[in-house]
Parts: structure tokens; sequence; C-alpha cells
């Protein structure tokens, strides 16, 4: 088990340095700079930016500059917000993606779990078509489209929400609703097939034979077992709700990462893009490596570390 | 299980939701404008700037004057002299003070300094601080300030102040910063606590509209020297003059202003708070002003959503003001077929700006025939030559290909970078030259960034571009075409022109210095290395208790004057 867990380490941080490389070599190559600004800069002026930040040193010098803070977690400061850090960018702007991104798993989670359990157990009946009708909607509407819909219905129309911004409870309901429709249908669609098949199992029907609750049968033997897909989704979900936080917090004004993270692509503010860019990264291979873990648990058969659990 | 049920029963609403949002998507637009009739009876006139300041008889203040205002995103910076953008602008005009302030006429009046005194030559300008002007911390502002800020910027150990070009009027200003020039050579001097004295490089019609430029407010040496980050939060280094101070400001999030009780015109001060939120989104801005969250939405801190423009304008709530700035094509003259003069101007003149500025962008937006916005010079309105006059046209083009020796046009590209508009209107152009010309026109859309080095590194044929006036002066828009390089991305370049802007800064007669100013426009478009296409205005929505606001035909926004009414 430890030993599994450190090669996993080892992988990540392997990851993260080609994440970085990658990234680096990527934002330097893409035209225009950080200081590009439909008012150009006399170029005296210009030329005491690039030096004041570091942009005259040779890209080697550069890179490994970057690569020495990027491991020590020093991402500088910004190029547009002037004098603004880095890290205090992120810092500020994480609770907002975590309060955000926890809220919309947990409904994705619940919410879909729970669909795919009504129409696995009602099969082929009301409760299935209602259950896949929502799924389907809620594959098929990009999030954006999901977010707009919200907003008239809920906050203009009804006037029970409010329309952006992220100050109180009430503010998170449509933002987390909207981001969560995604992987809330995909889940609801994985639950109920697994659940089919699960419930179709001769287990299942003995424990029936032996005159065991249906209700008993469903939720504690069926479930445990019918989970297990969705478990193993969770990586994905977590970077799905990542991502998908960046149109969102848009869309209702949350001051979060994800907002941060593409403003400074359009901007090209190097540290933000690196450090945010970092940031997402470990974010995700913990929680892809936290997972893995998990599963382990829920699961007994699986071994940690034996042959093939590595992949 | 409950809390399963409660699931359910959301996940059951926000389908229900969905259903109806798909359904009802006729049904929205009417159902706004029913809502939106009810209240322009009385608002007919509504789509003048003037309309904010006109007092109708005795108007009840509101108890509560608390302005909710949508600045789109987070101020890059705070400090006067590293800011260069109009967010930043929006709150920098209300915390600080100059040594003028813009009035509502647009005029330039004393503001910190009490008066001043011009020298014969037009060179040295002398001023005398309020004796009342106090900090937000008590201190009293000297004229000790304005020249340590003033030179901080001229600093060339100080990064970021990317605007220092904006002192270069100033005597010793440019080789200060750029060519190892001793500090101490700069033409500014704290003769004494409250007397200013400024040294131009040469004489400067407008300089006075600078003095009011956020690059040209002081700072609190006592405050801001050795701390670096006095500027980055709201607090007690963050030390003000202005009408407002700076409450707090959540980055990202928002900005809040609370009137100055220190300041020395504090009488004329009405309102108490200003909230600016930094809502990135137009169409959700938009939403937060019908609900009622904002007071304002729109120019100059953000933008309406274009489809929402139609609608406004016929409803009669969009407010227009004319802005100076000047939304143009540059043909790349160092480039066939653009190269030839007559090329250019038959491209010019094959536009349909009217047909643009209906159908496209819709916010009476003036077609532009010339260089100078019409807001700066009232000849600009008639322009250099007739809109859409393609017979013209079609000479130039068949002069031109004789000249270049070509039987028909070669393949053209249009480059525009990505925006809804300029997209709409890089497409009707494609078309309009396709058929006056019979030109094959390509198009090509870039990322900003993008965009702006392929510009600057000549690589296109025709790109759009727009420029927004700093100070009220033609000079503004002619200087830019002065040399190659900087905003100047035709490659144009005419000895004559040059030479006429080098005269206007020597004249000291008005009169005299705007007839050199239009020999310089006329030579330009002349040659015509740009197609103008329209002037700016500013559009914007606000209540109608909203009174006072003063939106500049530069893009600011003061909140001096500005007051509510009882609803």
């Amino acid at each position: 088990m430890i030993t599994y867990i450190v090669k996993r380490l080892g992988y990540i941080i392997l990851s993260l340095y080609f994440i970085i490389t990658i990234t680096f070599f990527l934002m330097h190559a893409a035209p225009g700079g950080p200081f590009a600004s439909e008012r150009a800069l006399t170029p005296a002026i210009e030329e005491q930016m690039n030096e004041a930040y570091g942009l005259n040193d040779p890209i080697l010098v550069q890179y490994v500059d970057y690569l020495v803070n990027a491991f020590t977690f020093d991402f500088g400061p910004s190029f547009k917000y002037v004098g603004q850090e880095v890290n205090d960018i992120i810092i500020r702007g994480l609770p907002y993606s975590l309060v955000l991104g926890l809220e919309s798993m947990f409904i994705a989670l619940a919410a879909g779990v729970l669909l795919g359990v009504i129409a696995a157990v009602k099969h082929n009946k009301f409760g299935d078509y209602t259950a896949m009708i929502i799924a389907v909607l809620g594959i098929s509407v990009p999030s954006f489209i999901m977010a707009a819909g919200l907003q008239y219905i809920f906050a203009i129309q009804m006037q029970v929400l409010p329309i952006a911004r992220f100050t109180s409870f009430a503010h998170t309901i449509l933002p987390a609703i909207a981001l969560a429709s995604t992987p809330l249908a995909f889940i609801a669609r994985l639950m109920r097939s697994s659940m089919l098949d699960v419930l179709s199992m001769d287990y299942i029907k003995t424990a029936k034979a032996k005159g065991i609750g249906q209700r008993v049968v469903t939720y504690r033997h069926g479930l445990r077992n019918a989970i297990l897909p969705v478990i193993s989704y969770i990586g994905p979900l977590i970077a799905s709700i990542l991502t998908g936080s960046f149109v969102i917090e848009k869309i209702f004004g949350i001051p979060g990462l994800g907002n941060e993270f593409v403003v400074s692509v359009t901007n090209r503010d190097y540290t933000v893009i690196m450090g945010t860019t970092v940031f997402y990264s470990v974010l995700l291979l913990v929680s892809i490596l936290i997972v893995d873990l998990i599963y382990g648990f829920v699961d007994p058969r699986i071994k940690l570390g034996a042959k093939g659990g590595n992949g | 299980m409950a809390g399963k049920k409660w699931l359910f029963l959301l996940t059951c609403l926000l389908t229900l939701g969905v259903f109806l949002a798909a359904c009802s998507g006729g049904e929205e637009t009417s159902s706004d404008d029913g809502a939106d009739t009810e209240a322009p009876a009385e608002s007919e006139d509504t789509g003048e700037a003037e309309e904010t300041d006109s007092a109708e008889g005795e108007e009840a203040l509101a108890a509560d004057q608390t302005f909710d205002i949508n600045i789109k995103s987070e101020p890059p910076s705070l400090n006067p002299g590293t800011a260069t953008d109009t967010t930043s602008a929006a709150v920098l005009d209300q915390v600080f003070e100059g040594l003028m302030r813009i009035n509502q006429d647009g005029e330039p009046e004393e503001a910190m300094a009490e008066s001043y005194e011009v020298s014969e030559d037009l060179m040295t300008y002398t001023f005398h601080i309020r004796e009342d002007a106090v900090w937000s911390n008590g201190d009293p502002v000297t004229a000790e300030n304005f020249e340590y800020a003033w030179k901080w910027v001229l600093n060339p150990d100080n990064a970021d102040t990317d605007y220092a070009y904006q002192l270069y009027v100033i005597k010793g200003a440019q080789a200060a910063k750029e060519e190892g020039g001793s500090l101490d050579e700069v033409g500014v001097t704290a003769v004494d606590e409250k007397t200013l004295e400024v040294t131009l490089a040469q004489p400067t019609p407008y300089f006075l509209d600078l003095t009011a430029f956020y690059t040209y407010y002081p700072v609190n040496q006592n405050v801001v020297e050795g701390t670096d980050d006095w500027a980055l939060d709201a607090g007690e280094n963050y030390v003000t003059n202005g009408p407002f101070l700076l409450d707090s400001w959540a980055h990202q999030d928002q900005v809040v202003l609370k009137k100055n009780p220190d300041y020395w015109d504090a009488e004329t001060v009405t309102l108490e708070t200003i909230n600016m939120y930094m809502i990135d989104d137009e169409n959700t801005a938009l939403e937060m002003y019908n609900g009622g969250e904002l007071d304002w939405a729109g120019s100059p801190t953000d933008s309406l959503p274009l489809a929402s423009i139609p609608a406004l304008k016929e409803d009669g709530s969009l407010n227009i003001a004319p802005l100076a700035g000047l939304y143009y094509y540059a043909f790349n003259t160092e480039k066939e077929p653009f190269n030839n003069v007559n090329i250019r101007k038959a491209f010019a003149l094959a536009i349909n700006r009217a047909g643009i500025v209906e159908n496209i962008t819709q916010s009476e937006q003036q077609p532009a025939m010339a260089l100078v916005p019409s807001s700066i010079w009232e000849e600009s309105n008639e322009g250099y030559f007739a809109d859409n006059d393609i017979e013209t046209a079609k000479e130039y083009l068949e002069t031109g290909l004789e000249e270049m020796g070509l039987e028909e046009l070669p393949a053209v590209e249009l480059s525009y970078n990505t925006s809804e508009a300029h997209a709409a209107i890089a497409q009707a152009i494609q078309d309009m030259w396709r058929e006056n010309l019979g030109v094959e026109v390509t198009l090509r859309n870039e990322e900003w960034n993008v965009y702006l080095d392929s510009m600057g590194s000549g690589d296109f044929h025709v790109g759009r571009m727009g420029w927004l006036g700093d100070f009220n002066d033609a000079i503004n828009f002619l200087e830019i075409f002065r040399a190659k390089g900087g905003n100047n991305y035709t490659n144009w370049e005419d000895a004559e022109y040059q030479d006429l802007l080098e005269q206007s800064r020597t004249a000291t007669d008005e009169a005299e210095r705007k007839v050199i100013l239009r020999q310089a426009e006329a030579i330009f478009m002349e040659d015509m290395p740009i197609a103008p296409i329209y002037f700016y205005t500013s559009a914007w929505l606000n209540k109608d208790y909203v009174k006072g606001v003063e939106v500049s035909g530069l893009g600011g926004v003061q909140f001096k004057w500005g007051y509510l009414t009882e609803e």
C-alpha cells in the first residue's frame, strides 16, 4: 500500500513536470506578449518593462527560473494586476471555486445516483422514462445554456434566487445546479445501467428468494455493488467540474479561480497562467489518486499495489 | 431519505425549468416589451445625454444615496501612476483629484489647483494649490506631492508605468524616462508648499486637460514612499484626495466607495456610497439592471449586449452620447495592392457606412469620412468624401489598376480580432467590396493578442482598429500616424504631414493651430492610409432616478455631481 502511494506520488511529480514544461513553452510560443495593448508602448518603456519582469533573459534561463519557482510554489507577481502576487490571487479565488465545486459535486452525485436507482427499479415504467429524459436533457444542454435558463426562470421570472454574484448560500444554488447538470445526467445513466446489471445477478435473486424485502435488497445489497462505476467516475467528474467552472463563474460573476484562469490566458499574464495551471494540475492529479484509494476501500476485491493495480 | 426526496424535487423543478425556457423562447421578448413600455411614456427624449443632468423642477433626494454600477472586471491598478485602462480610471477618477477636473461641460476647471497662471509663450504654468485641500489621512495636499508623483512615473527604475508618455509634454520628461536624463532636469518644481511650477517642452494647448488625467494625479509622499504595495488594497495606506474614499476592495468581486467628508468641495457631493461590481458577462449585468440590482448598465464601464440594443432603442430607454473615438480599417501601405493610393481610395469609398451603423452597431454611431471625430471638430460631420460613393470608387479602382498594370485585383485579406461586432462588420464590408469592386475578400479572425502581433509585424492587408482619445484634442488622433511603428500599423509616413504637426506645436494662436492641423488631416485623407468607418458613441441605461452622473466624451465617468431622487 505504502509503496503504491509513493509510486503514484512519483508519477504525479513527473506529470507535473511535463505539464509545467509544455505550458511554459506553449505560452511563450503564443503570439503576443503580456504588454501588448491597443495603445502601443514606446519602445523604451516596453524594454524597461520586459527587463523588470525578466522577459529579456534567454528563454532557457526563464524556463529554469520558472521550474524552480513552480516547485517551490512561488509564482511571483501578476503582469496584469500590478503588484498582486499570484499566490494571493489563487488563495482569494479558491474558496469560491471550492464551495461551488463541492456543492455541485454533491448535487451531481446525490441526484445522479438517486435518479439512476429510480430508473433501474422502475425499469421501463414512468419513473424510468422521467429520469432518463432528465438525463438526456442534462447531457445535451450545455452548462452555459442551462445557466442562462436557470437565471431566466428562477431569478428573473420567479425572483426567488439572485441572478449573479456569490455572497450568500442562496447565491450558490443556481451556479451549482448549472455546473452539476451534465455530470448529474451522466451519473444517472451510469447508475441505471450498472444497477440493472446488479439487480439481475444471481445473488440478488437469491436474496429475494430468501424473503428479504425489496427495499433492503435494492439499497443494501444492490447499491453497494452498483455504485462502483460511479466512484471511478469521480476523477473525471472533478475534472469536468473544474473545467465547467470557467464558464459558469463568468456567467454568474463569481470571483473564483476559473474566472481568473480564463482571464489570465487572454491577458497573456504568464505568471498567473502558470500558477493556476500548476494549481489545477495538482488538484486533479491528487484527487484522481484519492479516488483510486477510495475505490480500493469500497471494493475489497481490488488490491492496490498488486499486479495491474497501478493502471 | 428526506434529503434525497428534496433533491429529487429540485431536479424535477430543474427539468421543468428547462422545458419552460425552451418553450417560452418566443414569448420572452414580447413580455419584456410589455414590461418596458410602461416606463418610457415620459421619457421619449431619454435618448439624449443631457437628460441625466436636467433638473426637472423640484425633485426630492432619495434618502438612500447608494449607487450600484458594474465595472466588468478587476481594476488592474489603483495606483494612478501605473494605471492604463478605463476600469481603473472609473475608480481613480472618483477617489483622486488632479490639478484640474473635467467639468460637466467637458472643460477643465480648477480642482486641486485654486488658480493658475500661464506665461506669455504658453510654456510655463504656475498652479496654486488650494489651502483647504487635504488627503484622507489629514495631511495637506502640497505641490511636492505632485512633483513626487510625476517624477515617480518618470523614474526609469519604476516599471509598469506604461503611461509615462502622457507626461512627455513636460520639459525633460522623455529624456529622463528613456534617455538617461536626470529627473532634476524635468520641468516640474514645487516652488513652495502650495505652488507648483511646470515648464513644458513646447506650447501645449491641451495641457490643462492633461492635468485632469490620472497619470497626473498626486500621491501622498509620506505614505507612499517606501510602501510599494500601498495601492494593492483598501486600508490606511490607500490615502486619496478625491470626492470619494476607497472603502473596500474585494478583489475580482466588488469595490465600495464612500463619500469623502474632508474633500474641499464635499458640499457638492451627494452620493454616499458607490458599489462597483465586477460582473464580466454583459447579459448577466443587463439582467441585474432589469432586476433592480444595478442603477446603471453599459458604457462607459461595461457594454450592453449587441442583441439587446435594438429593443432598448425602440422603447426609448437607451442613452447615447458621442465619444471621441474612431473605428477604422488600416491599410497596409507596404503591401500590394494597398501601396497604391487610388486602390486605397476605391476601397474606402466603396463602404456603406450608414448601412453598417444602422444595421449592425445600431448605437447611433456616426459614419466617419475623416480622421478626427466630429465631437472635436465639427467639420468632420461632412468629412472628406461621400459615404458609399460607388461610382467614384470604381473610377479610382480603374485608375489604380492601370497604374499598377493589373487587369483585376488580387484577392485581399481582411483581418479583425475576435468579437461579434467586428465579425459582423467585416462580413458586411467583405460583401460590399466583393459587390462594388469585384474583389475576392477573405476574412481572418484572430484573438486580440495574436491580432496585435500580426498587425505590428505587418502581416495583414486590411485590419480593423480603433482609437479613443486620451484628451479632447485633434492632435491625439493625428499624432498616431506621425511616424511608422507604435500605433500606426499602416506603415504610412509623410514628410509634409510631419512638418505640419511640428509647426502646430509652436503655434500659440488657437485658430492658426487649427488651420495647420486641418491641413495635416487633409493630406492624410488625400493619401487615405486608413478607411474611417464610424465615430464611436457611448450607450448606456440608467434608472430614471439617477441624475447628474457625467459621462465624458472621452469615455470617462464621474460621480462627483451624481445624485439619486425618490423613485
